[in-house]
């Protein structure tokens, strides 16, 4: 923040007392969020290497079972991601700039991106569910030759699960930073909550850019 | 004020601060109330809040352990059937250690005394510090809704593919510890940005107390390895609710990946309960010893590298799995490599001892017995690490006694030394010196009476978790439970005389100890927003040939002192005041 100007310290009121300023806080809380983030790499980094051993393993089988995933709506879906980590990067950008029209504006249509994001994934689920490729025990669809397909499935549904749940969370942080930007709290001195939500919104993002080519697009 | 010279260190005006002795306005007593305290954002409430439920969790799993103990009183049954054995150790352990161990130190005492040794009014985020005490109290529910519908008979492991198959409650159990490993990323996550960015003026890395150095070690190995956790007990409890079939070999899993992903968790996890201590007994040996500590960077460094080690070492508890032979030797050669900044702490605490002015006081007597039963616990873990020697020692009493050798001889021992060290700071009473030390004395006899038998009956091959045994091994298995008996009256004798001192204790000053370290330069109890002032930092946590007065200093003027860490030139102008 380059701007310490006297109109700033006007506006206080989010400093909580056992920070000595505005920029400290800041400091922290990105850190914070930073370290919070490494441990949901690795919250991930655990399926990713159940998806390696796997396929180590059963290499045959991904080329198989990957055919039943539709990499059209999966690049939709990127696609959409991509998009809602720009508008959610702008949404940061206004309320630098003391915008905040320009922010809910900004949350407004990363919610919807996200929702898109998630509409479709239930339409590629549903089509799965009638098929019968349900996850584990549950497997019943006959169209693939190799006994371990179940267990693609598992690892598949596991991933995007994970990945969808975080998506939902997101869209609940977002919904609640618009409530906050209506009652004026964001200003250009302070805007952390935007910031790291942000962050988050970027990771939920990076792990989808790994997991489509890894599920997707193996053939 | 606050100009920036060429060496990039700040002058800043100081003024020496006294600590009130006996203040009528602290942190217990101010905002009182139940639901004040259940409300608390401050770190000083929280960390008694944990301090009383891991008491609770010990008193829980000490009696579960005196139960295993008198059922193994006779070679067959005595009072308790196999399942009830089997469910009573699993309880121990999983008690034990996700719900003592593991949040012990860095979530109570450490929680209390963070803020106090870095000089700032809370941690990074209060907020997020209480949620973590809500999530833990939220997993202990899941576990005794466990409890009592069933139980867990899979040991603390929960090794696939008994834990998928066991009609037992294991789904309420691992869900519960799923729930409590947030509450172990939240502490650290918050540790870990307070001690980068809330540190007090002055307090440079190269000055920081080893506890923090410690502390910051084992918030890096929780925010690294509870995650991971995480996803293998959530993984597990898919397991046994949509069968995913991962690490199910009836559906076509493995189960020797689930116990990668376990021990990929549960190995750091050791260090998570057991680098905090070694934190607790560098404060506890400099400052009873009168002496600046001997390699204050070799001790700070090698909590990082046994934190870096840590996560390479996970395939020793593989060994007879089926690993492959090449993974087992890179495994137990990484595993001794442990033992090398273990042993760098243990030789830089006997040289700080070294010709110091010791004080025997009940935390110098408990750092003591540490530095005994942690070396003989280390060694057998060495020994454990041995290929060929595994292979024999693997799944007998040996290891158990090993184990709680590290953990009770090592962790709990610690634990008790930082909790009669700080003791004067969290509630402002002493203790009764004469009867701690006594019952120091008989809860060393009780331990070693417990578990050095277990080392004799593990070699000649009794193993573990069996609920029965031939009748060569009673002998041992008599002894080892009448030490365990003393062990209890220990605990009985230290409750009865902490009460006194809560309720009739003498008041205590300051600084019983004449420590240097910035956690005694406030009251005792500490204030409520712990320094009325900034305090700055210009010598070393253990310098004890400089005068205390330059260690009671705070910024003269209201200056806002931010930039945390920095080094500081002071003017001493107004130094001495008061």
């Amino acid at each position: 923040m380059a701007q310490t100007s006297a109109e700033l310290e006007e506006r206080l009121d989010h400093l909580q007392h056992h920070f000595v300023d505005s920029d400290q806080q800041f400091d922290s809380s990105k850190m914070g969020m930073w370290v919070f983030l490494v441990t949901e790499i690795l919250t991930f980094g655990g399926l990713f290497a159940a998806y390696i051993v796997y396929r180590s393993w059963y290499p045959e089988l991904y080329l198989e079972a990957s055919t039943e995933l539709n990499a059209f709506w999966g690049t939709v879906n990127t696609a959409v991601l991509i998009g809602s980590s720009l508008t959610v990067a702008m949404a940061i950008r206004s309320a630098q700039l003391n915008q905040i029209k320009g922010l809910i504006i900004n949350l407004w249509i990363t919610i919807g991106l996200a929702v898109t994001f998630m509409v479709i994934k239930y339409f590629e689920y549903a089509e799965k569910f009638e098929k019968g490729i349900l996850p584990g025990r549950y497997y019943s669809y006959d169209g693939l030759e190799h006994e371990k397909a179940n267990i693609f499935f598992s690892i598949y549904y596991m991933m995007t699960g994970l990945h969808g749940l975080h998506v939902i969370i997101g869209i609940g942080l977002m919904l609640w930073l618009v409530k906050k930007a209506k009652q004026k709290v964001f200003h250009s001195g302070y805007y952390t909550p935007v910031e790291i939500t942000g962050l988050f919104w970027h990771l939920v993002d990076v792990i989808w850019i790994f997991l489509f080519p890894l599920l997707y697009l193996i053939d | 004020m606050a100009t920036t010279d060429q060496n990039k260190t700040k002058k800043v005006q100081v003024r020496r601060f006294k600590p009130e002795e006996n203040p009528e306005k602290h942190y217990l007593n101010q905002e009182k109330g139940l639901w004040a305290w259940l409300t608390t954002v401050d770190h000083k409430k929280i960390g008694l809040m944990y301090l009383a439920s891991i008491a609770f969790f010990f008193f829980i799993g000490g009696v579960l352990a005196l139960l295993l103990r008198t059922e193994l009183l006779t070679p067959a049954q005595t009072f308790i059937d196999a399942d009830v054995y089997n469910q009573v150790f699993t309880l121990h352990g999983a008690i034990m250690i996700f719900f003592f161990l593991v949040p012990s130190v860095p979530a109570a005492l450490g929680n209390f005394i963070l803020p106090l040794q870095l000089g700032c009014k809370d941690v990074a985020f209060p907020r997020i510090n209480l949620a973590s005490f809500y999530i833990y109290v939220i997993g202990a529910i899941f576990t005794f809704i466990s409890i009592t519908t069933g139980a867990v008979d899979t040991g603390w492991t929960f090794y696939t593919p008994y834990s998928a198959t066991t009609g037992t409650s294991v789904l309420m159990m691992t869900l519960g510890i799923f729930i409590l490993g947030f509450s172990s990323i939240l502490t650290g996550v918050n540790f870990i940005t307070t001690i980068h960015k809330l540190r007090a003026p002055g307090l440079t890395w190269n000055k920081l107390p080893l506890n923090m150095w410690a502390l910051y070690a084992t918030s890096i190995i929780q925010v690294l390895a509870t995650p991971v956790l995480a996803i293998t007990v959530l993984l597990l409890a898919m397991e046994r609710l949509l069968g995913i079939g991962i690490f199910d070999p009836n559906l076509g899993g493995d189960p020797v990946l689930y116990q990668h992903f376990f021990w990929f968790y549960s190995h750091p996890a050791v260090y998570i309960m057991i680098v905090p201590g070694f934190g607790i007994i560098s404060e506890v040996i400099s400052t009873f010893s009168r002496k600046i500590i001997f390699g204050y960077w070799a001790i700070a460094l090698s909590s990082l590298a046994i934190a870096f080690i840590g996560f390479l070492v996970w395939g020793h508890h593989m060994f007879t799995a089926g690993q492959s032979s090449l993974a087992n030797m890179v495994f137990s050669f990484l595993t001794f490599l442990v033992g090398i900044p273990t042993g760098i702490k243990i030789f830089n605490w006997l040289a700080t001892m070294y010709k110091g002015s010791i004080d025997m006081k009940t935390p110098m007597l408990y750092a003591m017995i540490f530095l005994f039963l942690f070396t003989i616990g280390g060694f057998t873990g060495i020994m454990l690490g041995a290929l060929a020697v595994d292979i024999h020692l693997h799944d007998t009493y040996y290891v158990v006694a090993h184990f709680h050798y590290v953990m009770m001889g090592g962790m709990v021992m610690a634990f008790l030394a930082g909790l009669h060290y700080w003791w004067p700071k969290m509630f402002g009473k002493m203790y009764n010196e004469f009867w701690a030390k006594v019952t120091a004395v008989v809860l060393f006899i009780g331990f070693n009476m417990t578990f050095l038998p277990q080392f004799v009956m593990g070699s000649q091959g009794m193993p573990r978790r069996y609920f029965n045994y031939i009748d060569q091994f009673q002998g041992f298995h008599q002894f080892s439970t009448i030490g365990s008996y003393i062990i209890g009256v220990a605990f009985l004798m230290m409750f009865a005389y902490m009460m006194h001192s809560l309720f009739k204790g003498k008041k205590a000053p300051a600084n019983p100890w004449g420590s240097r370290a910035l956690e005694w330069q406030v009251s005792s109890p500490a204030p409520l927003h712990n320094f009325d002032h900034t305090p700055v930092i210009i010598h070393g946590p253990y310098d004890y040939h400089q005068p205390m007065s330059e260690f009671q200093l705070g910024i003269a003027t209201s200056h806002n002192g931010h930039h945390a860490g920095e080094p500081v030139t002071v003017e001493k102008s107004v130094t001495d005041k008061v």
